[in-house]
């Protein structure tokens, strides 16, 4: 008996890990040393290139940026997110004209370059100046700010209606159904039903495309609104410093990894009824 | 004040001429960071699923860092970066030389790092696709590790993750906008330089956009063409 148990152990244990020094193990040791090297030598040069001077200049532009950039992701995220829920209904409705539209309007915010629609709308609707203008409109084109805000708002609406289609359509048909037999409306189903499911799958994508639209928000530089990017620019056109891209790209680093791990565990955590 | 046609015909006066050749320059950089992105992303998620935990590590390093920057800042660390990093080297010999990097090259390195780190992570989700019994098929008929990979691994391996990799590809083609930053005549340098000379801006980014459409259809219908391919191979199998 003993011995059947532990010859049953014996035969499920894995196998040993290699021991020694591998092809795999010298050439991974090797690119984490890389690795490790690479980071000592950024902290080496921040701190040989540190300069005070510099520091109490920048560091509040940098700060400033950061929060530039934030506010324009999250406008243009909570813009976009009322904007996709028509474009999803017309995506998903069974009129022809609606779908046509919605389809145009989601295959062309996805297709084209942000930068390029940046640049349509921030410099394209100079083009139409005296018509905007007619409709006093022009106050709020003529800023970059407002242009960033609004080309990234219909963007991310394309791509968040997409995202939004994509789980509700995930829910299976027989929610739709059972909730009809119980008499909800469509409405109420949509709500009670279909949406708490439904958010749980766009969960992960949805924050993919705040992540993606924090890098994203980078362009907006080009266009002269002084966000992290912009910040950066300014400085490192002025001292000609490399530590000015340097100290942006830590700054990045840390908000997206962030949010990376700020979602992982809302979703860990709001996914712990379907784990075992 | 010419006509919308005038502005883009080809010749002296129009800019269809070089807008086209915006074009090329795109497509090229697109194509050429293609391979590059290809081979490091597919190294990189070799790593990422090697037993090995300082080769996991290693990989998981690149991606993390090259996934969680913005494609502008990668595109100036590398523009940038690269120049000054070769002007101190050139300095010990020459001490007044001045390095120019060509934006072509910075643009194909950054575009290609961000590329690979994404495609890293869609091969290493294929791999994970791949039974186990597929290796340990191709070791009881007697192929060695490298040719398992060639022949049984890497068939597979390419059918599961094209529809990842061609959503990749037309990322990569929006991606190359940004080189217009760092000086690169792409279409969105042409729209601009064009703009600003004939003061038309809305019909030249509008045409910049459309191109961009263009090419994203011509890329799915290419898509589509190199999945028929792959599939048909299996069928015929």
């Amino acid at each position: 008996m003993n011995a059947s148990v532990e010859t049953a152990q014996k035969a499920q244990r894995p196998p040993a890990p290699p021991r020694g020094w591998p092809r795999a193990r010298i050439f991974g040791s090797a690119l984490v040393a890389f690795w490790i090297l690479f980071g000592i030598g950024i902290v080496a040069y921040l701190f040989s290139a540190w300069n005070p001077e510099l520091f109490a200049k920048y560091a509040p532009s940098y700060i400033s940026g950061l929060g530039v950039t934030l506010s324009l992701v999250a406008i243009s995220i909570v813009l976009g997110a009322i904007l996709s829920i028509p474009i999803c209904y017309a995506r998903m409705s069974s009129n022809r004209v609606l779908n046509a539209i919605s389809y145009g309007y989601v295959y062309f915010f996805r297709g084209t370059p942000l930068l390029a629609q940046t640049f349509l709308i921030y410099y394209g609707f100079g083009s139409f100046k005296p018509q905007i203008e007619m409709v006093g409109l022009w106050g709020f084109f003529r800023e970059a700010w407002y242009c960033a805000i609004f080309a990234f708002a219909l963007n991310t609406a394309a791509y968040q209606a997409e995202i939004l289609r994509g789980a509700i359509e995930s829910v299976g048909k027989g929610q739709w159904e059972a909730a009809s037999a119980l008499g909800l409306t469509k409405l109420q189903t949509m709500y009670k039903v279909i949406l708490p499911q439904a958010l749980v799958v766009a969960l992960r994508p949805y924050g993919n495309e705040i992540i993606l639209m924090i890098k994203g928000s980078a362009i907006v530089a080009i266009i002269t609104v002084y966000d992290l990017m912009g910040e950066t620019r300014r400085a490192f056109s002025r001292t000609f410093d490399f530590q000015t891209y340097i100290w942006a790209a830590l700054l990045y680093l840390a908000l997206v990894e962030t949010l990376r791990h700020f979602v992982d565990w809302i979703e860990r955590r709001i996914t712990r009824h379907m784990h075992r | 004040m010419q006509s919308i046609w005038g502005l883009l015909s080809f010749g002296p006066d129009g800019w269809g001429d070089d807008l086209l050749r915006g074009v090329f320059v795109t497509v090229s950089l697109a194509l050429v960071t293609l391979p590059l992105g290809l081979l490091i992303g597919f190294f990189v998620a070799l790593s990422k699923q090697s037993s090995e935990p300082s080769l996991r590590l290693a990989g998981n390093i690149y991606t993390t860092i090259f996934r969680g920057l913005p494609e502008l800042l990668t595109l100036f660390l590398v523009f940038y970066g690269a120049q000054i990093g070769i002007q101190q080297v050139v300095r010990f010999i020459s001490p007044d030389a001045t390095v120019e990097i060509n934006s072509f090259v910075a643009g194909m390195i950054a575009l290609g790092v961000v590329f690979s780190s994404y495609a890293s992570e869609v091969f290493l989700s294929a791999f994970r696709a791949i039974p186990k019994g597929q290796y340990e098929g191709g070791y009881s008929v007697g192929l060695s590790p490298r040719q398992t990979m060639r022949l049984i691994i890497l068939p597979q391996l390419v059918r599961i993750a094209l529809p990842g990799l061609s959503n990749l590809w037309l990322i990569l083609l929006k991606d190359t906008a940004l080189v217009s930053a760092i000086g690169l005549t792409d279409i969105v340098r042409q729209a601009s330089i064009a703009a600003r000379v004939t003061k038309q801006a809305f019909l030249f980014f509008g045409v910049a956009c459309l191109i961009y459409l263009a090419l994203a259809i011509i890329s799915s219908f290419g898509i589509a063409a190199i999945e028929r391919r792959v599939g048909k191979r299996e069928a015929t199998r």
